[in-house]
């Protein structure tokens, strides 16, 4: 298992290292009269791993849905290094929304695996059906991504055959074959059985190893400290506080930060 | 008091042949036409009513609630002999053809509607997330899982449709029914001759039965148990 096996086999757009690759501004976003964001800006720089922490109902899943137009902010604008970049507004096309998701993909807390497709035609129905890449190519890179956490013989079962920490295995390699550029996860361990929760933090953890760009929601500070570069933390909406994570999680400038941090690292 | 019957079986079985070929000729073929015309319809009034756009989701509702709440006797009657004082003669087992098709798709637009809806939101938004559009994630993923829920409220439909084609007897189609009311006419034998015809309707339903049996597990190949 080398640390290549995930790598890319597409290269890399060029970007100088002060060049985020994700920039997202004054996001903003309400449903109805419920302010979930409000004013949110951060940057991802290649490479990296943004973890976005903070209580539930804070905004973190909403900033996340909205990097790739699952929900659509009121105003603000997300912006890829090479592009595309798409500034919201009531005006704010499909196609623009979409645009945003040729750069991503997505790993969900549900997993939200298909399952009338078997775990290889998971994977390949992107690359085959949308990205029209050559069939026998496609089942290649999946098969490799499969191998790779361990579920190479689970190709044709069912994801009802699977365990939830399969599921999420191959929920993330599906997210993988599609050769984005950063790849966003959704409290992916969440839903998962405790005992489970280790073999997806370790393949989340090799991926941030071998370079891949990431944004991750999650509730596992003691993993967000481990693989994320920098920490945003978010409360009621607003970016409380972010900078690099031994900083944001180790030592707290805001009061909040400090009270979430020591709530779920001294839960007794 | 009820007579014991004294069954003619000389009649029954001479009978049995002209009823079966009614059935075969008129009945399944008028069934599977219209069923087939009624679902295409069905299918395009179901993506009209998720649509989001008003106009569309407007008419379908409209028609949805027409057909529902008129007798189908009354919609076959309407197009074929309402049809022709507006200058418009449509043949017998046409007319019955589009009357059939367009009340089924009234019926199982509403299945197909509760069907896509019963798919989880998360598989639109993970067809999203691999780039797919709203049509592509439609059809290669939301239809499929709702063709699976929707395959025993459809058979319903279906086996409805069996036993409802008899009206087409009224506009004079030549299927089982139809064939039966002449024999019984002729015969004056009504009680041998109906229940004979029921027994071939029966045994049509229990066929299809099976297959929608088979079909669900077919289908259920994917689903936890």
């Amino acid at each position: 298992m080398s640390p290549t096996d995930f790598s890319r086999t597409d290269p890399a757009p060029a970007v100088t290292p002060s060049d985020p690759l994700l920039r997202v501004s004054g996001l903003n976003k309400s449903f109805g009269d419920n302010e979930v964001l409000r004013s949110i800006d951060l940057a991802v720089q290649p490479g990296q791993v943004l973890a976005l922490v903070g209580p539930s109902g804070s905004g973190k899943t909403t900033v996340l849905r909205c990097l790739n137009g699952l929900e659509q902010p009121d105003a603000g604008t997300v912006e890829f290094s090479g592009g595309p970049a798409v500034t919201f507004s009531a005006k704010t096309t499909r196609r623009e929304k979409e645009s945003l998701r040729t750069r991503s993909a997505m790993v969900f807390q549900g997993y939200n695996l298909f399952p009338h497709k078997t775990v290889l035609e998971n994977v390949t129905e992107g690359p085959i059906q949308v990205q029209k890449r050559p069939k026998a190519e496609a089942i290649a890179e999946a098969e490799r991504l499969l191998e790779r956490v361990g579920l190479a013989e689970k190709r044709d079962d069912y994801p009802h055959q699977l365990s939830g920490g399969q599921q999420q295995r191959v929920g993330i390699v599906r997210a993988l074959a599609q050769q984005p550029a950063l790849l966003l996860f959704d409290e992916p361990t969440s839903a998962l059985d405790p005992e489970l929760v280790g073999d997806v933090l370790t393949v989340i953890k090799e991926l941030a190893e071998e370079g891949w760009t990431m944004v991750l929601v999650t509730h596992e500070l003691a993993f967000a400290r481990e693989v994320a570069d920098t920490v945003a933390f978010m409360d009621g909406g607003v970016v409380v506080e972010q900078g690099p994570a031994q900083e944001v999680l180790r030592a707290p400038k805001q009061e909040r930060t400090r009270a979430f941090v020591h709530r779920l690292l001294n839960p007794f | 008091m009820m007579e014991l019957p004294d069954i003619d079986w000389q009649l029954a079985i001479d009978s049995f042949w002209p009823l079966l070929r009614g059935g075969l000729t008129g009945t399944i073929p008028l069934t599977l036409v219209s069923f087939t015309l009624g679902l295409v319809l069905a299918l395009v009034l179901a993506l009209m009513r998720i649509s989001g756009n008003r106009l569309f989701s407007g008419i379908a509702r409209a028609y949805i609630s027409v057909i529902r709440g008129t007798p189908l006797l009354v919609q076959l009657f309407v197009i074929f002999y309402g049809l022709p004082s507006v200058g418009l003669t449509i043949d017998p087992w046409p007319s019955a053809a589009i009357a059939f098709s367009m009340n089924v798709g009234g019926y199982a637009a509403e299945v197909i509607r509760a069907a896509i809806l019963s798919v989880p939101k998360g598989q639109w938004e993970a067809g999203y997330t691999i780039g797919m559009s709203r049509n592509q994630a439609l059809r290669r993923l939301i239809l499929p899982q709702a063709a699976r829920v929707s395959v025993p409220p459809l058979s319903n439909t279906f086996i409805s449709l069996v036993k409802d084609t008899s009206l087409a007897s009224l506009i004079l189609v030549t299927e089982l029914f139809r064939v039966a009311q002449e024999i019984a006419a002729f015969s004056q034998e009504f009680m041998l001759i109906y229940v004979e015809a029921a027994m071939i309707y029966w045994v049509f339903c229990l066929v299809l039965s099976t297959v929608q049996d088979r079909l669900e597990r077919r289908l259920d190949r994917y689903v936890a148990h």
